[in-house]
């Protein structure tokens, strides 16, 4: 058997034994969810390390109709989807293995670990599949672990709330996505990755491009891009281990994923590219602007993710596929990292999430504060860490392609060393802002660290000899020519950190210096541009119109007047008819008599 | 010709009903018992007609005895493709939904044999194949119905039986003088006859010498494709209400949210699919004309019932009705597949292909809303047992205390809501994916429906299942044994036909070919129905 279907169905195996077997043992729940994804993780280096004899199993045929139209159940194993392999697995397993001590005492901890396999099951079938229905069967499954998470403490109101808009969201990016698909079976009669190629040079430009804007609606939504990026911030209300490995490290970046692996339906259509390149920056500068005034330390660092995942997006418009997976693949490291450093203080402090309350922990959590720092120093992209390598790729493609979008990448990357400093200077410098919280805090235990010291150590190498596109591109990956812009690059961040340090350096709760600066600006980015009110103004109007417009329609129109109308006319007729009951039972016999004779005489006689 | 299985079970409650009727009223125990066990051997006889059923042999298991010759009637019995997974279906969902009731305490006697003669009618209607007795099995289904909700209904128990009884009624009149307009003509009830007369054009020639014999009697002028095209409408009338169509729907969510959770559950998973199957074995096959030349309000009908049912739905507060409305919008999938597979499309590629598609779609999304449908409409039931409200407002983090019921909910809640891995999936998939090449605008339109259905029930899971916990309910025991075993067996198919769909296409596909044959002008496909 090939190693890959046993690296699928470990983490499925997992959940089923957790959900049916073993949720009364938690410690042995969470111990198979952890060897699921270890194996998988082991053997996906395995993998990695055959380079050259890769076979993608032999499918199998899920469905069969008639004409030998096949839906087939495979999985693909080249260059893109092993390196995905080993950033899901791999970050994957630390943020595993780092829930064991988040999550302990919680009551619903095998049920985590439960969702948390059926979360990897569902996202490593996306990296996996080898056509449109088994992506987009996935897809959807990563969208339902993504909701079990979210809203794993079901009781807060706002945890629930939170969990069905994602899901919902996603399901209007579904909705464009799936039209998408239907569309392209229409034009081109397969959904198979490895047929489509060569048939979509037949496929009309316009309909073509119409097609990657729809299956692009489907990456807008899991990969929360402007306008429907409005989930990921409120999806912050699951498990923090959830949102570095969800809501951050692999699946939202999964839109990215698609839109590469499906490179060839993209690439020939100029007007797609632009839609999508632009989409990309929007979100990308559009998120940072909004986490210059979040306090809260999850959404500060879910807004960066929307600003990163908008530079990959928008890589991805430029045409550069090898660097939208370069900075996917860092990204997963330091945000990862960043999202459990973010949990081992949240941890550490009871549940605290406002960074005001925070301040002067780098004493207290050396290990915390160490591994954050790299973190965020990687996320500004500063030199010699990973992220510095996989986004001046995006910049300097984005200098060569298109100058504005270069601008919005530039700005963005100041914003990004700007609250990302912010963050670092006000929870873990000055003086302790909370007494109480300071007190209590104390640096995690091990099996939170140590996953910490693992993804610092790959967010520091993570770019390394640009290892990850020659990976991807072996032959003729133009490597940094012009390395000396990218040095100047680095101008852009030390700024963006100069300027907060100056600011944020001894800040104290009351006095947030850049909102008064900022004037009546900082509320509309406090409010996320209101889009969350507009939203909510659409589903409560015209939603709510139009249901209460049905459930009215069915009530009096279809009710009152049809039905009662129809009520009227049988009270009348009966009325008439009750003339000829007369009661007299002759009468009825003379009628029914003749009435058998009629049709007695016209089956028998005509 | 082996034992006439069909007869046996259809008749198996019937016996199991006569059997009730002479036990003593007091006892409960026995009551229950036979209606079960007879109920099942029904069960275990349609599992070996399923062993025995060959998908390519076209109509099976033929029962044919000369019944009234002076009328030239046939108690004509078989099934097909179109009907195996009804009957399955019926099989299933019955002793499931007596299962539901085994606490029942009051009228038990009548309730079960009621129950039983509903059993007879459904087996009926999926196996007959002549019209004369088809026609009192569709009826027998309706009484027993009306009575289980008049006498273990809800609060407004009385106006919905009698609302569901005359909607029901009515829609059955027109349908009985179309068919007699039918018998006048050819003087056969024989629905493989009747077809293959309407493909031959020999129905059409048949309606003609009616036409001109009722023009020499009454002197006035008739035309045949009017008649025809009344005749159709009046039978599509008939069944639209049953499945129920848009805007003939609104019998349905009082039927469904006062009837008995026994009753809901056949009522959504068996009796709706009754009015899907007319379409399948008696409006297609006998008006093919009329349904193509009316193909777009019809469609529009279903589109209508798509995504008006979800919205509609969306406007619930009470669970129950909810839940019934969702029937209204996945009826409506249905539907779209059905029109879509007899839609004329000579331009698309492949066509019988893509039309096959959608109609093994929509044969699988009957047989996958029975599950669904009788899954929540128990679970509703679950629920009114422990709170006595429906009011989805005074629930509330029911999940803390019933657990195992809020697994169950959530899901046969993503069941119905189509989602990847269970049953409801495919069937929508397939019918989107057959109906888009063939009428893209209505396939368009309703995938606004999944995102409004998606809306709906998500909002009706958080609000039963999630945040804080009402006090009220800090005692509710969990699901029982027995109550979580009919939710296991339906959960059972739910990811059974989820993860591995190919046996039950595997069953309808050849009857979906022959039906879409038809309408391709495949004479050779038309003949391969002859038993």
């Amino acid at each position: 058997m090939n190693p890959v279907w046993l690296i699928l169905f470990a983490p499925l195996g997992a959940a089923a034994v957790i959900t049916l077997v073993t949720q009364r043992w938690k410690m042995l729940s969470a111990f198979v969810s952890c060897a699921a994804i270890l194996l998988g993780f082991v053997l996906s280096v395995g993998i990695f390390l055959q380079q050259g004899q890769w076979q993608s199993p032999e499918p199998l045929r899920w469905l069969v109709l008639e004409g030998g139209w096949v839906i087939e159940f495979g999985a693909t194993v080249d260059r893109l989807s092993v390196l995905m392999l080993l950033v899901v697995t791999g970050v994957g397993s630390a943020i595993h293995i780092y829930s064991i001590g988040y999550m302990r005492g919680d009551p619903g901890f095998s049920r985590y670990f439960a969702c948390l396999s059926l979360f990897t099951f569902s996202m490593l079938g996306i990296v996996l599949s080898n056509n449109f229905i088994q992506i987009f069967i996935f897809w959807e499954l990563v969208g339902v672990s993504s909701y079990l998470l979210i809203g794993y403490w079901f009781e807060r109101p706002s945890a629930a709330e939170a969990g069905k808009k994602a899901f919902l969201v996603n399901r209007i990016g579904d909705f464009g996505m799936m039209l998408g698909i239907l569309l392209l079976w229409t034009e081109a009669g397969t959904f198979s990755f490895a047929e489509l190629p060569e048939r979509v040079a037949a496929i009309p430009a316009g309909t073509l491009g119409l097609i990657s804007a729809l299956i692009f609606c489907g990456a807008v939504g899991k990969s929360a891009q402007v306008p429907l990026h409005v989930w990921l911030p409120d999806a912050m209300e699951g498990p923090t281990p959830v949102s570095a490995l969800i809501h951050a490290a692999t699946m939202v970046a999964a839109g990215v994923y698609m839109l590469c692996r499906v490179a060839f339906l993209i690439l020939p259509s100029e007007t797609a590219l632009t839609l999508i390149a632009w989409v990309g920056g929007v979100t990308a500068l559009m998120a940072a602007t909004i986490a210059i005034t979040q306090n809260d330390i999850k959404r500060i660092l879910a807004y960066s993710t929307l600003s990163q995942l908008g530079y990959m997006i928008m890589s991805v418009g430029l045409t550069g596929i090898t660097p939208a997976m370069f900075h996917l693949t860092t990204h997963a490291f330091f945000k990862a990292l960043l999202f459990l450093g973010a949990g081992s203080v949240i941890h550490a402090l009871h549940h605290e999430q406002d960074i005001w309350k925070m301040g002067g922990l780098w004493r207290k959590m050396p290990v915390t504060f160490v591994t954050f720092l790299i973190g965020t120093l990687a996320l500004a992209g500063v030199w010699p860490l990973s992220g510095f390598y996989s986004k001046d790729e995006i910049l300097l493609l984005a200098l060569k392609e298109n100058m504005a979008l270069f601008v919005v990448g530039v700005v963005t990357a100041f914003l990004t060393a700007y609250y990302m400093g912010r963050g670092c200077f006000v929870a873990f410098f000055g003086r302790p802002r909370d007494r109480h919280a300071y007190e209590h805090a104390h640096e995690s235990p091990l099996v939170m660290t140590a996953p910490l010291v693992f993804l610092a150590i790959l967010s520091v190498i993570g770019g390394w000899g640009s290892y990850v596109p020659h990976f991807l591109q072996p032959e003729g990956h133009g490597a940094h020519h012009e390395a000396w812009k990218g040095f100047l690059l680095l101008l852009v961040p030390a700024a963006g950190f100069g300027v907060a340090a100056w600011i944020y350096g001894r800040a104290e709760p009351s006095d947030e210096p850049v909102k008064a600066a900022l004037g009546r600006l900082w509320n509309v980015l406090e409010n996320k541009y209101y889009f969350d009110e507009v939203y909510l103004w659409i589903v409560r109007n015209v939603q709510g119109a139009v249901a209460s417009g049905c459930e009215l329609f069915d009530r009096w129109a279809l009710q009152r007047l049809g039905v009662g109308g129809l009520a009227g006319v049988t009270g009348l007729a009966g009325k008439t008819l009750r003339l000829l009951q007369t009661g007299n039972v002759q009468a009825y016999a003379f009628v029914f008599g003749v009435g058998l004779t009629v049709i007695i005489f016209y089956v028998v006689v005509r | 010709m082996n034992a006439p299985i069909l007869s046996l079970i259809t008749f198996a409650p019937f016996v199991g009903a006569l059997v009730v009727l002479a036990l003593p009223k007091e006892a409960d125990r026995a009551i229950k018992w036979v209606a079960l066990v007879s109920s099942l051997i029904s069960s275990v006889l349609a599992v070996i007609a399923l062993a025995q059923f060959d998908p390519a042999g076209g109509l099976q298991f033929v029962e044919r005895v000369r019944w009234i010759p002076a009328l030239n009637v046939d108690y004509h019995l078989g099934v097909d493709g179109l009907s195996m997974g009804m009957v399955l279906l019926t099989a299933l969902i019955t002793p499931l939904a007596l299962l539901a009731h085994w606490k029942l305490i009051e009228g038990v006697k009548l309730f079960f044999v009621l129950f039983l003669f509903l059993q007879v009618g459904m087996f009926g209607v999926f196996t007959a194949l002549n019209f004369f007795h088809w026609f009192i099995f569709w009826e027998i289904g309706l009484i027993p119905m009306f009575f289980l909700i008049r006498i273990w209904g809800a609060e407004e128990r009385h106006y919905a039986s009698l609302k569901f009884f005359l909607y029901t009624l009515a829609g059955s009149l027109g349908m009985l003088l179309a068919f007699a307009f039918i018998y006048l003509a050819t003087e056969n009830f024989d629905f493989v006859a009747l077809q293959q007369q309407a493909a031959s054009g020999e129905l059409r020639r048949a309606l003609g010498v009616l036409v001109t014999d009722i023009e020499r009697v009454t002197g006035s002028e008739w035309d045949v494709g009017t008649l025809l095209n009344v005749m159709f409408w009046a039978t599509f009338l008939g069944f639209a209400i049953k499945v129920p169509i848009w805007p003939f729907h609104t019998w349905l969510p009082d039927a469904h949210t006062q009837a008995p959770t026994g009753g809901s559950m056949v009522l959504a998973a068996i009796l709706l699919k009754m009015g899907v199957y007319g379409f399948l074995r008696i409006v297609l096959p006998i008006f093919p004309d009329q349904v193509v030349a009316n193909l777009t309000p019809l469609l529009l009908l279903a589109v209508a019932s798509v995504v008006l049912g979800a919205f509609a739905a969306l406007a619930q507060n009470d669970f129950k009705r909810l839940v019934a409305y969702s029937s209204v919008n996945h009826m409506g999938y249905a539907m779209l597949g059905i029109f879509a597979a007899v839609a004329f499309a000579p331009d698309v590629k492949d066509v019988v292909n893509e039309k096959a598609a959608a109609l093994n779609g929509a044969i699988l999304q009957m047989f996958n809303h029975g599950i669904s449908s009788a899954a929540l409409f128990f679970l509703v039931g679950v629920v009114y047992e422990r709170t006595h409200t429906r009011q989805l407002d005074e629930y509330g983090g029911l999940r803390k205390v019933l657990p195992i019921y809020a697994g169950v909910l959530g899901i046969s809640m993503f069941s119905s809501l189509g989602l990847p891995g269970l049953n409801g999936f495919v069937g929508e998939f397939l019918v989107f994916k057959g109906a888009f090449p063939v009428v893209p605008w209505a396939a368009m339109l309703s995938l606004i429906g999944l995102v409004v259905t998606a809306v709906f029930l998500l909002q009706m899971m958080q609000k039963v299942c999630f945040g804080p916990l009402n006090p009220r309910w800090a005692e509710l025991p969990d699901m029982t044994g027995r109550e979580l075993f009919i939710g296991a067996v339906l959960m059972l198919f739910m990811f059974g036909i989820g993860i591995y769909p190919q046996p039950m296409l595997a069953l309808s596909n050849d009857a979906a070919l022959w039906l879409i044959g038809m309408f391709e002008q495949r004479p050779d496909a038309v003949l391969t129905m002859v038993p």
